[in-house]
């Protein structure tokens, strides 16, 4: 891709990805970081076609390194995410209620800038 | 785009793309979250299905399906153990990894330069710059979450270290991407400066804030991973790194306000601090929880319930419901009353002014000097969305940031059960020993919600 068609994809990904997460809640902050983790692992891609292109032996221990580290941020990343998650379920399947609060409070700006919790 | 690149395979990553944005995008509400998370899983399987079948898979099989099992296998062994309290450390630990990976790949295209003239040598030099700094600087943050005992760092010269890293760092930086042949000892010295410059950056953040800090790192990782994809002609790794670096620089502010403190404070605060160390114990990931049926029994067998009101009352509206709380636990036989702090909410009487529109009776109201030195007779106390206004560290914590601040002496009473919204990760601004203390049970939800759920509790008791 050429650099003004990059820049185009990055300034436009990047609002996409500021407008997207505007106004969690801020019990979903720790769980999303968690998901923004996992979808960074997609640098697995990158590293697998980088150990395939090695040739000296530094760029392949690199390469070996790169795919080793990448795997790890994939299979954690997707494990961590989904503990979060599971709790999250579970807290909300003792009180279904509060399970369809949360979905209303995420859409409202009510809660969007501070928790509960955190102030005086 | 690569041309030589088939468009099947092209396809494959754009759907594969859409799916971790738009699994991204449902990971921002609660009750879609868990879907979000499976979708983006299919883009990722998806993703790393495709990358096999490129064109340029076809060398270094053995080494590459080592790796694979090693990086994944380890982190499945390490991730599946359930130790909930280490999440923040866990997430920091493989964003980290990411980190590592890209600056891994960056490293290989900035020990090539000049082979690919249509490659800006920036772009590596920049990848390699976030990425080493997020691996330098998560795991760092990881360490010291894992070994709470591990306070901020402090050593002589730790500013001129800072700065002397990160100047070299940069003009090495520029150095690099303005050459035309390759240096390895450059790189090499390049990635090490990075490196440390990351680690130098945790060390004097305080524990509470390091969640914040580990959202930057994550932030940077993920601009590692766009601008690999763009020197690698990869766009679904640009789209999917941009996502996450920019939606990792929002989470980073929405963290910082949640937490109530300027990022700028947080990220620098530590370099102004005095050379003694100061501990930090708690950590909000090991309070003990409890349930609204456990806790409606608790009160409503009390003698004496005192019920202390925070922001949190007021942001959920919770009064209303508070009042029907307090009549059903009379009706039982239970002395019943409310303990504002004179700093309770956002302004001076925002407590009473709440109560008094629930109808609460004014002589069921008592102040800090009132009540204080009762709180030993007290046997229950219920925080409804309150925090500093009860910490404990105000009062026996010299160093304390709220050192001064009266406190209500809650900690005394028999025990107490917290209303909080906070999913117990420890976001808070200042921690707050209190909700790990021993006599301390967390009921987690909304503020009105769980007071109605103790109230549905308490009639089911009959």
């Amino acid at each position: 891709m050429d650099g003004i068609g990059a820049l185009y994809v990055f300034v436009l990904a990047g609002v996409a990805g500021y407008v997207m997460i505007a106004r969690v809640p801020s019990v979903l902050h720790l769980s999303l970081l968690s998901g923004a983790n996992f979808v960074h692992g997609v640098v697995l891609c990158g590293a697998m076609l980088a150990l395939a292109r090695a040739e000296s032996h530094a760029e392949l221990a690199i390469g070996f390194v790169a795919v080793t580290l990448a795997a790890g941020n994939v299979v954690g990343g997707y494990l961590v995410t989904d503990r979060l998650l599971r709790l999250f379920e579970r807290r909300a399947a003792r009180s279904p209620r509060s399970a369809r609060r949360g979905a209303g409070v995420a859409a409202s700006s009510r809660t969007d800038s501070s928790s509960a919790d955190d102030d005086a | 785009m690569n041309p030589s690149l088939p468009l099947v395979l092209e396809l494959a990553w754009f759907v594969a793309a859409l799916m971790l944005v738009f699994g991204l995008r449902r990971m921002s509400a609660p009750s879609r979250a868990r879907s979000g998370l499976r979708l983006a899983a299919g883009g990722m399987t998806i993703a790393v299905a495709t990358s096999l079948a490129h064109p340029d898979i076809g060398r270094n099989l053995l080494p590459m399906a080592f790796a694979l099992v090693l990086g994944g296998g380890l982190a499945y062994l390490h991730a599946r153990r359930p130790t909930t309290s280490a999440v923040a450390a866990s997430i920091a630990l493989y964003s980290g990894l990411g980190g590592g990976a890209a600056a891994a790949i960056a490293t290989l295209s900035m020990l090539h330069v000049g082979e690919r003239p249509e490659v800006l040598p920036a772009l590596a030099v920049l990848g390699g710059l976030a990425g080493s700094i997020s691996l330098a600087g998560s795991l760092t943050a990881a360490l010291r979450l894992r070994r709470q005992s591990a306070g901020q760092r402090h050593f002589a010269q730790r500013q001129v270290a800072y700065l002397a890293s990160g100047v070299s760092m940069l003009l090495l930086g520029v150095l690099l991407s303005a050459s035309s042949a390759a240096h390895p000892v450059l790189v090499i010295l390049f990635i090490a400066l990075a490196l440390t410059f990351g680690v130098l950056m945790v060390l004097p953040i305080a524990i509470a804030d390091l969640p914040v800090a580990i959202s930057i790192f994550n932030a940077l990782s993920g601009l590692a991973v766009a601008l690999d994809g763009q020197m690698l002609g990869n766009t679904l790794m640009l789209v999917a790194g941009t996502i996450v670096f920019a939606a990792g620089l929002l989470l980073t502010r929405l963290m910082a306000r949640s937490a109530n403190r300027p990022l700028g404070e947080i990220m620098y605060s530590g370099f102004g601090l005095a050379t003694e160390e100061r501990g930090e114990g708690h950590s909000a990931g090991d309070v003990s929880t409890i349930d609204a049926a456990d806790a409606a029994v608790a009160l409503a067998y009390a003698r004496r319930v005192v019920i202390v009101p925070g922001y949190g009352m007021a942001i959920s509206q919770a009064h209303h419901k508070l009042r029907e709380l307090t009549q059903l636990l009379e009706e039982r036989g239970v002395e019943t009353g409310f303990a504002i702090h004179p700093v309770a909410g956002r302004m001076p009487g925002h407590m009473d002014v709440l109560l008094a529109e629930a109808g609460v009776p004014y002589e069921r109201i008592s102040d800090l000097a009132g009540i204080n030195d009762q709180f030993p007779q007290v046997e229950r106390v219920l925080l409804v969305g309150a925090n500093d206004i009860v910490n404990p560290t105000a009062r026996d914590d010299r160093d304390s940031p709220l050192h001064g601040l009266p406190v209500l002496d809650v900690d005394r009473s028999g025990g107490v059960i917290a209303l909080k919204r906070g999913d117990g990760a420890g976001y808070s601004g200042v921690e707050n020993p209190l909700f790990g203390a021993v006599g301390t049970r967390v009921l987690h939800g909304d503020a009105r919600q769980s007071v109605q759920d103790l109230i549905t509790a308490l009639k089911e008791l009959d």
